[in-house]
């Protein structure tokens, strides 16, 4: 095996960044998602009507006991079968969505489990609606803690991504696979994938501690 | 008269007091509370006139809180009625004049007649004084944000707060918490105000500063009130009628004079020589 070359990491470095834009797309859209999905499946979990929150605790339980791999060959190669057509990246970002949802589902409940039972009270006294209630008091009390592990889910959700070139995503690590298949060079362009996770990975989290410290300051 | 039978003949037409007297904005009509098999509120009977300052006072577990956090819909109650001007608040006429389950809407209507105070102030920690104020007039009453201010400032200059508008509740004392509390719930202009051990939690010397405002709120405003509260020298001198619960009933009532000065039962002479006791 030949030392790192610096001429061939470069020549199909344009390659890369462009897959790169793809797991960026999954991530961001993803992401968006699941904090959106999460929080829904969070407040129903913790709804006081049966009917309700069963069915959301064994979608998050199942989901959560599952590999993401499983869901998104489910998504992609078994529902066609039942007239469900998505494309490749479209069955990739629901999967991923879904998946991330149930497991941010359960920081919300902690968050909202956390947020004492007298604001809850208050909000009634003051005959707030329930979604009033939660836009403006239960939620801004409850998100705080929790952005830290929010956050780690988006970072553990990008790192995530290639599950989805199992599907046919053409994402940055199936494009460094391409590369090396085709020029059985391996080394150059997976530490070039390893080394754009690494920064993507710190610059989120720079990014999410930011988003703390402007909450600590909001208030 | 029974519920069921005054509902059946005449859903909407109530029958004139036989004395004479005023309709009760509030009314307990047999209403009992269970937690498993422990009766909080057992067939409760009680009314309270408009304007009507009421004392609750008892033993803790006698069912006094539970009294409030019914009548503010906190809690659900197992049997019985309970009526705020006229009107079921747990329950509402079909057009045939039975009672059914109220929905969500006629509650929230219903519970709009009331306010309440609490012990530990549920202030809402990520909101100034001024914002905890106008948050529910401007997205329940639909208030412009202009006049929810400018009622929200009278309002905290009422309870001696002018210049605490801007301040969060963890900047501000207890005594100053429960002042915004008491100006916020007032802010929704209840026809009813309930006041649950609103001193409880607050350090000896800062109780006066709140009772002051709750004074001062009597005074001023011919506003109905409910306090359940452990300040007997408040209760004596504020209330027009205290009621001393025991085991989930009104075991005792009447006003400060007879109640403190004479009662009758025994279970209230034993409480009250006990509470002066402590004191």
């Amino acid at each position: 095996m030949n030392f790192f070359d610096w001429q061939f990491a470069w020549d199909i470095l344009p390659q890369l960044l462009e897959a790169s834009l793809k797991t960026i797309g999954i991530t961001l859209g993803g992401f968006a998602i699941a904090v959106v999905l999460g929080l829904i499946l969070a407040v129903g979990r913790r709804s006081r009507l049966p009917w309700l929150s069963w069915p959301v605790t064994g979608l998050i339980e199942f989901i959560r006991s599952t590999p993401l791999l499983i869901q998104a060959y489910f998504l992609f190669y078994v529902f066609p079968n039942y007239g469900l057509n998505l494309s490749a990246l479209q069955a990739g970002i629901i999967a991923i969505a879904i998946h991330y949802a149930c497991y941010t589902a359960e920081v919300y409940r902690a968050g909202l489990d956390a947020v004492p039972r007298g604001q809850w009270e208050a909000v009634t006294a003051l005959n707030m609606k329930p979604l009033t209630a939660y836009r403006d008091v239960i939620l801004p009390q409850a998100l705080r803690p929790i952005l830290p592990a929010l956050g780690n889910y988006l970072v553990a959700m990008l790192k995530d991504t290639p599950v989805l070139s199992a599907i046919t995503v053409v994402e940055i690590m199936q494009q460094a696979k391409n590369i090396g298949s085709e020029s059985f060079r391996y080394l150059e362009p997976i530490t070039l994938v390893g080394l754009f996770f690494l920064l993507l990975s710190l610059a989120l989290a720079w990014f999410v501690r930011r988003l703390e410290d402007r909450m600590e300051v909001a208030r | 008269m029974s519920m069921q039978q005054r509902f059946d003949d005449s859903p909407m037409v109530r029958p004139s007091r036989r004395d004479g007297s005023a309709e009760p904005l509030v009314r307990f009509d047999q209403v009992t509370k269970r937690y498993g098999s422990l009766t909080v509120l057992d067939q409760l009977n009680l009314e309270v006139s408009p304007g009507e300052k009421v004392a609750i006072i008892g033993p803790s577990g006698s069912g006094k809180s539970t009294l409030l956090r019914a009548l503010m819909t906190l809690e659900t109650i197992d049997d019985g009625v309970i009526e705020v001007d006229g009107e079921p608040l747990t329950h509402m006429p079909t057009a045939g004049g039975h009672l059914i389950p109220a929905n969500a809407r006629h509650q929230r209507r219903i519970r709009g007649r009331i306010g309440m105070v609490f012990q530990s102030f549920n202030l809402f920690p990520h909101m100034n004084a001024l914002q905890n104020v106008i948050e529910a007039p401007v997205q329940v009453l639909g208030m412009s944000k202009a006049e929810a201010s400018q009622r929200g400032e009278e309002l905290l200059a009422m309870v001696g707060l002018e210049d605490k508008l801007g301040h969060y509740p963890a900047q501000l004392s207890g005594g100053q918490q429960q002042r915004v509390a008491i100006a916020r719930a007032l802010a929704m202009r209840p026809k009813v105000m309930l006041f649950d051990e609103v001193t409880s939690a607050l350090d000896p010397e800062l109780c006066g500063e709140v009772l002051n405002v709750i004074r001062q709120l009597g005074e001023a405003h011919n506003l109905t009130m409910l306090m359940v509260t452990h300040q007997m020298g408040f209760a004596r001198e504020f209330a027009d009628r205290v009621c001393f619960f025991y085991k989930g009933r009104i075991h005792e009532q009447g006003t400060p004079e007879e109640l403190f000065g004479n009662p009758r039962e025994e279970r209230t002479q034993a409480f009250l020589s006990a509470v002066n006791e402590a004191h």
